[in-house]
């Protein structure tokens, strides 16, 4: 028995990561699971792989190239030119029959996550959901660390006995690796027979969002402010000093909930996972839910006036304080800076 | 026709804690209340019953004390209420959840024809959102995920109309039914039990499948039958910062440390 398992996870190799796209427009995360991608590859001595389905997406195999991918397996047909669950389901089930991969990555966005959930259905693996660390033990398998219970526990995952290994990652929870400009790999194209009349699923229309919304998950500086604003009219505070530093103003769920900003600029387990440069907290007492989504920050700055408050044990930099008076003498001290460096 | 709502019994997540010397979950005196999203999925499977009087059956996978979650769906008016339960069912990833989840879905099926499959979009204990594809993909019913509204159900043509909640975009998809759809909070506003309600839910009776009835190979259900396992369970590590200057007595100067120290650090563009 124990050499036919053996067998059988030998003839598993590579890591693949699913680009996700949209209209022929990639979503990033994609490109932040190359990079923990091929560091997988490497530390187990396999190829890492992109695989592209779409209608017209060509251009995506040279993008997941520069991103690390060595080879590509494109699926371009007209049955894939808006993203349903079964052709999607057909194709990479297809792919993993005949090239049988060891880890499979995808972005634990609702495309990954609708996804992923069917494929390893049908394969009957397992699929660890939105795990925010992942490496190999000795013996190849993937661990996969992920937080759950609200982010109150942290589990670490094995799949050790089945294959392919599959994982989900949320956006912005792995670094972008740099891209290398003008990097190659192997295409490998492949087809199945589907056509329109077999598909039942229907897109009627796609709506973008027009509202543009402001995207906390991008921005490399975010002031966020929780109840401790007592109020909406308070965020103008948040928004100077966010301005002066190039940044965006995010919330708590409190904030939200009152009311006080809108829901896309929430940050923690049901709203954005962030990862800016610099995270500054201000009247946020630090619930878990709140954590988990902006732990990852380069440097947290906390502004609050409970020094007990939890915000404080991920705080790069703590101040004990009230925030009506150290917000805007942050402000004032930085604009000061940039007019004196402006004088020269 | 059939609606089905899964719902899940799930641990108040703020109360979950770990015990520091086992490294276990602390699970003594933990409330339990019905996964926030399933009081949606709940909802609207009562809302189509009472629109289309489609018949309506809560499900739920869970220990014998599940029970009291199916009671409060009774509550609500569901016409049926079953709690699979079986020694052999613990342990489940969601691989072999869904396996049990869609056995039930395909029993109730063989007497009266499923229409809709009604799933949270996730919990909040395990939180993979991979129990509704799971389901769909073994049952092969179409999958409709993160639906935040129902633009129309026609049930003539027996096809129903979506709008799904994404990315920075909604998509408005139409499929023939049956359909799995797993819904956001967005959908609807769950309705609270009458007292009458209530207290009628008291006598109504929770059904219980155990693996007798549902006759599934044991080797796919519950940990056996789970590809994954936990293999560590810890709190989340977090280095304590270090608390700046004197922002009480002090809040200038302290302002004034802390830019002097982003600078030092190359972190302000200025
Ligand atoms: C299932 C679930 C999901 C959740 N998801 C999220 C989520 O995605 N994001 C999220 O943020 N929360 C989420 N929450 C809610 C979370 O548990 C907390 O309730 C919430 O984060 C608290 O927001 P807050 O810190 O703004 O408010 P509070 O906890 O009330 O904290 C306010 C803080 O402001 C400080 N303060 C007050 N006045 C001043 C002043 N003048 N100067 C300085 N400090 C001051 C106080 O000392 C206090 O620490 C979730 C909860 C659940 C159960
Ligand atoms: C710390 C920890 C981490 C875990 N991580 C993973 C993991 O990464 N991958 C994995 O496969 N399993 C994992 N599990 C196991 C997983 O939590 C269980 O399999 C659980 O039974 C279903 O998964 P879920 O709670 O994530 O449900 P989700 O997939 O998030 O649930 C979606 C919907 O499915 C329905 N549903 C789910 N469970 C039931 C049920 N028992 N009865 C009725 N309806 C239900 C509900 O409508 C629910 O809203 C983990 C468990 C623990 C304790």
């Amino acid at each position: 028995e124990e050499a036919a398992l053996a067998q059988m996870l030998a003839a598993y190799r590579g890591v693949w990561v699913f680009v996700e796209q949209t209209e022929g427009e990639p979503a990033k995360v994609s490109w932040e699971l190359m990079g923990v991608g091929a560091q997988l590859a490497r530390d187990i001595g396999t190829e890492l792989c992109a695989i592209v389905i779409g209608h017209g997406v060509e251009h995506l195999c040279r993008e997941a190239f520069s991103y690390g991918a060595t080879k590509a397996y494109l699926m371009d047909q007209d049955v894939f030119r808006f993203y349903r669950t079964e052709p999607y389901l057909d194709a990479c089930c297809h792919l993993i029959d005949k090239y049988k991969p060891e880890i499979i990555l995808m972005g634990a966005t609702g495309m990954g996550r609708d996804l992923a959930g069917a494929v390893a259905t049908r394969v009957k693996t397992g699929l660890t959901a939105d795990c925010t660390g992942l490496d190999v033990d000795d013996k190849r398998n993937l661990r996969q660390t992920r937080p759950a219970f609200g982010g109150n526990i942290m589990a670490t995952i094995m799949c050790d006995k089945f294959r392919p290994q599959m994982a989900t990652v949320r956006p912005h929870v792995m670094p972008m690796p740099e891209r290398m400009e003008g990097a190659t790999g192997a295409i490998v194209r492949e087809q199945i027979t589907l056509n329109e009349a077999d598909i039942l699923t229907k897109v009627i229309e796609i709506i973008r969002d027009t509202k543009v919304g402001v995207d906390i998950a991008g921005a490399e500086f975010i002031v966020s402010g929780g109840r401790g604003l007592m109020g909406p009219e308070n965020f103008a505070m948040l928004q100077e000093l966010a301005d002066e530093l190039g940044g965006v103003v995010g919330a708590s769920r409190s904030a939200v909930d009152a009311g006080w900003m809108p829901h896309d600029r929430q940050v923690g387990q049901t709203g954005k996972t962030v990862r800016p440069k610099i995270y500054i907290a201000c009247g946020i007492s630090g619930a878990i839910q709140h954590l988990v989504g902006m732990q990852d920050s380069d440097v947290v700055i906390a502004i609050n006036r409970d020094k007990e408050a939890p915000i404080f044990q991920v705080a790069t930099y703590g101040i004990v304080g009230d925030l009506f008076k150290i917000v805007p003498a942050i402000t004032s001290q930085l604009r000061e800076l940039k007019a004196s460096k402006r004088k020269g | 026709m059939l609606v089905i709502s899964c719902i899940k019994q799930v641990p108040d997540t703020t109360q979950v804690k770990i015990d520091p010397v086992t490294n276990t979950l602390v699970r003594e005196g933990i409330p339990f209340i019905v996964n926030p999203y399933d009081t949606h999925a709940l909802e609207e499977g009562l809302n189509l019953k009472d629109r289309y009087g489609l018949r309506s059956v809560a499900i739920s996978m869970g220990p014998p004390n599940t029970e009291a979650t199916l009671r409060k769906a009774c509550a609500l008016g569901v016409d049926e209420a079953i709690l699979l339960s079986d020694r052999a069912f613990g342990g489940a990833d969601t691989l072999s959840t869904s396996n049990v989840l869609s056995a039930a879905i395909e029993k109730l099926g063989a007497e009266e024809a499923v229409g809709i499959v009604f799933c949270g979009k996730q919990t909040i204990d395990g939180d993979t959102a991979q129990v509704g594809p799971g389901i769909a993909t073994r049952l092969g019913y179409t999958q409709l995920t993160l639906v935040d509204r129902i633009e129309f159900l026609d049930l003539k043509r027996n096809v129903i109309r979506v709008r799904r909640k994404l990315e920075g975009r909604h998509e408005i998809v139409e499929a023939p039914l049956p359909v799995v759809i797993t819904v956001v909070r967005e959908l609807n506003r769950p309705r609270y039990p009458t007292v009458p309600m209530r207290l009628a839910a008291q006598e109504t009776e929770v059904k219980v499948w155990d693996n007798s009835v549902l006759k599934l190979d044991v080797e796919t259900v519950g940990l056996k039958g789970s590809p994954t396992w936990v293999s560590k369970i810890f709190s989340p590590e977090r280095d304590k910062g270090e608390i700046i200057g004197d922002g009480v007595g002090d809040p200038e100067g302290t302002a004034n440390l802390l830019i002097d120290k982003l600078l030092s650090k190359d972190l302000l563009a200025v």
